[in-house]
């Protein structure tokens, strides 16, 4: 039984199918920030996809908001990218760097 | 009669003057947000201030402009709301901190953090007349080992 959350979920099933990834990382950095527990509302995602071939890191970033637009729209609103085309990703050392810390955001 | 036209009146009217608010509050925050980036080099739409950042992105954003010896406005969009969603809708980007350079929106903190790691950043500072204390500390350094 999984209990990774809806939104991760429907993160990972869009952008797996908008983009054809060769790799994805749906991380779900909520507990990091002040916000309650269980939360889905910061998110770290590596997408490696050929369809970043050729374009520009902010075209890329600007096409993976896009596919999330409804959840970015909904709940979540952190998202963090990494986007690499294949070749990019096998020739790096393949280790993601966990995000800031939180500095306590709009709450208490 | 009266109170049957009130009703079915009042709230089309109502409505209507809300929208009508609404579309000019939503078209003042934009000229407001328009002329910020147009009348400065570098601007930071952040959480929080540069002395004290709300956010761990908004600091990430901060400390490299600091790196840089970047001067830059800034701007708190947890003060106002409407300037929270105005930079949103201005620039069409879903999140905070944004960074505009020339009037330009450049990006958010992940795409800052990989222009200053590739070296990026201080060409683009250079195209607006902005030499990066990177590159001057550089220069200082190879002067002394000649």
């Amino acid at each position: 039984m999984s209990t990774t959350g809806i939104i991760t979920n429907a993160i990972r099933t869009k952008l797996q199918s908008a983009l054809q990834t060769k790799h994805l990382e749906v991380i779900n950095e909520s507990h990091m920030h002040n916000v309650p527990k269980n939360a889905e509302t910061h998110f770290k995602v590596v997408v490696v996809s050929d369809k970043f071939d050729g374009l520009a890191l902010i075209k890329r970033h600007r096409l993976v908001n896009d596919i999330l637009k409804d959840e970015l729209q909904n709940g979540v609103h952190a998202l963090s990218i990494v986007a690499k085309t294949p070749e990019q990703w096998d020739s790096s050392d393949k280790v993601v760097e966990s995000s800031p810390n939180c500095r306590g955001g709009f709450g208490k | 009669m009266n109170s049957i036209i009130r009703r079915s009146f009042y709230p089309i009217y109502n409505n209507t003057y809300k929208l009508t608010c609404r579309l000019l509050a939503d078209a003042k925050i934009n000229e407001k947000i328009d002329k910020i980036v147009k009348d400065n080099k570098v601007v930071v739409f952040m959480k929080g201030v540069p002395d004290a950042p709300r956010c761990g992105f908004s600091n990430a954003v901060v400390q490299i402009m600091r790196m840089h010896a970047v001067p830059y406005e800034s701007h708190d969009v947890l003060a106002d709301e409407n300037l929270r969603q105005g930079i949103k809708d201005y620039s069409n980007w879903p999140t905070i901190p944004q960074v505009f350079i020339n009037g330009e929106f450049v990006g958010g903190c992940d795409i800052m953090l990989q222009m200053h790691q590739s070296g990026e950043l201080v060409e683009e500072l250079k195209k607006v007349g902005i030499k990066s204390a990177l590159l001057t500390a550089d220069e200082a350094k190879k002067e002394e080992n000649k």
